[in-house]
């Protein structure tokens, strides 16, 4: 695999914190846990590796998203 | 609140005959003025539509002053399409004379899609906090210049992220707000347990401190918080740490100032003074962040 960028190691660490975090929910939701991070990941997927303003922002979001769903009350999602 | 008034308002014309006007009077509201409207509504009968002056479509003005409003735009569910101005044309003869004011009209009239915060439209709230001809201010106490040759250009707070259009992410300026803990603490109770009082000199400590809406004006022209928003607390935080420590009933004064004694916290003010030049509330927040470098040096 070619080496890649701090922006992509970013993208790719933050997708393994929210699998990380998915092992805290009850294992009965969890499916949905991840099948939710996946499709958010997935949204974006065609995006340029080049749009860099477009990339962070979206790291932030997801780091804003994963803090909101890692709290302990959340146990289920739609 | 205005909501409020007005269903109490109706609530009192409906029952006009049974109630005295004493009675019908709306919540918060003393002038005798208001009695009068309020029981006087019941008695006026309703004006038929086609009566009104309002039942022709608004004519255009004899000379209108059209001013163009440009308009920094960005929509987060399209991230990869770069921001762009947008440009509003207005007649100013219609419009009220702040800038909020134009900026609500579009939002009204020509573009729903507009985004901006807004609340109290009195500056009271620091809502409407944006970069307007240049100069970081609240929408709703800046005068739309009168000039139309120019166009008046509307960015959100410089250095900010966007989250959308003119709304910015002030969550790490208020994750920063919290960290200086800016509540009274204090351990001991009065000598009669009543509240914690005061002189009149030292809460004149306090003027020019308190006023402060954390709006975020100040912060966010600051060049050294620009470059070191992650560490340098701003302007409006250490005016608002100052103003702890100024207060005469706080009693962890020492902590606080231990708090801020790194190189970061405070000493990155290099008194560039952009944040009183700001300040939309005409504070002095350089004065302040002055006054904590004294104190440091003075221990």
């Amino acid at each position: 695999m070619a080496r890649l960028s701090g922006l992509q190691r970013e993208v790719l660490s933050l997708y393994r914190r929210c699998l990380r975090e998915i092992r805290k929910k009850p294992i009965e939701t969890r499916q949905k846990f991840k099948i939710y991070a996946r499709t958010e990941f997935q949204r974006h997927v065609e995006m340029s590796k080049k749009d860099f303003n477009a990339i962070e922002y979206l790291l932030r979001k997801g780091h804003r998203q994963l803090e909101t769903y890692s709290s302990p009350e959340i146990r289920n999602i739609r | 609140m205005s909501a409020l008034r007005s269903t109490s308002r109706l609530f009192a014309a409906s029952k006009p005959l049974f109630r005295p006007a004493v009675f019908a009077r709306t919540y918060a509201t003393v002038d005798p003025v208001a009695q009068v409207s309020a029981t006087g509504h019941a008695t006026t009968s309703v004006t038929p539509e086609s009566k009104t002056s309002t039942v022709q479509e608004p004519t255009p003005s004899e000379q209108p002053r059209i001013k163009k409003f440009q308009v920094y735009r960005w929509n987060p569910d399209t991230p990869s399409e770069k921001p762009q101005m947008q440009t509003y044309e207005l007649d100013l003869n219609k419009t009220g004379p702040m800038m909020l004011d134009a900026l609500i009209r579009i939002k009204n009239e020509i573009d729903p899609t507009l985004t901006f915060r807004r609340s109290c439209r009195e500056g009271i709230c620091g809502s409407c906090a944006m970069n307007i001809d240049g100069v970081n201010t609240l929408a709703c106490l800046c005068r739309i210049p009168t000039d139309t040759a120019k166009d008046s250009r509307i960015y959100p707070l410089p250095h900010t992220y966007v989250v959308k259009d003119l709304v910015p992410d002030l969550t790490y300026f208020y994750k920063q707000y919290k960290s200086i803990k800016p509540y009274l603490q204090r351990d001991t109770p009065t000598e009669d347990g009543l509240e914690y009082r005061q002189s009149p000199e030292e809460r004149k400590k306090l003027d020019g401190l308190y006023e402060c809406i954390l709006c975020a004006c100040c912060s966010t022209s600051c060049p050294s918080y620009w470059w070191n928003s992650e560490e340098y607390l701003g302007p409006a935080i250490l005016m608002q740490s100052y103003r702890w420590m100024a207060d005469s009933r706080d009693e962890k004064t020492a902590e606080r100032k231990a708090a801020l004694d790194n190189s970061m916290s405070v000493y990155r003010c290099h008194t560039i003074l952009n944040c009183s030049r700001t300040c939309p509330k005409g504070l002095n927040p350089a004065r302040a962040i002055a006054e904590i470098k004294k104190m440091m040096a003075a221990h």
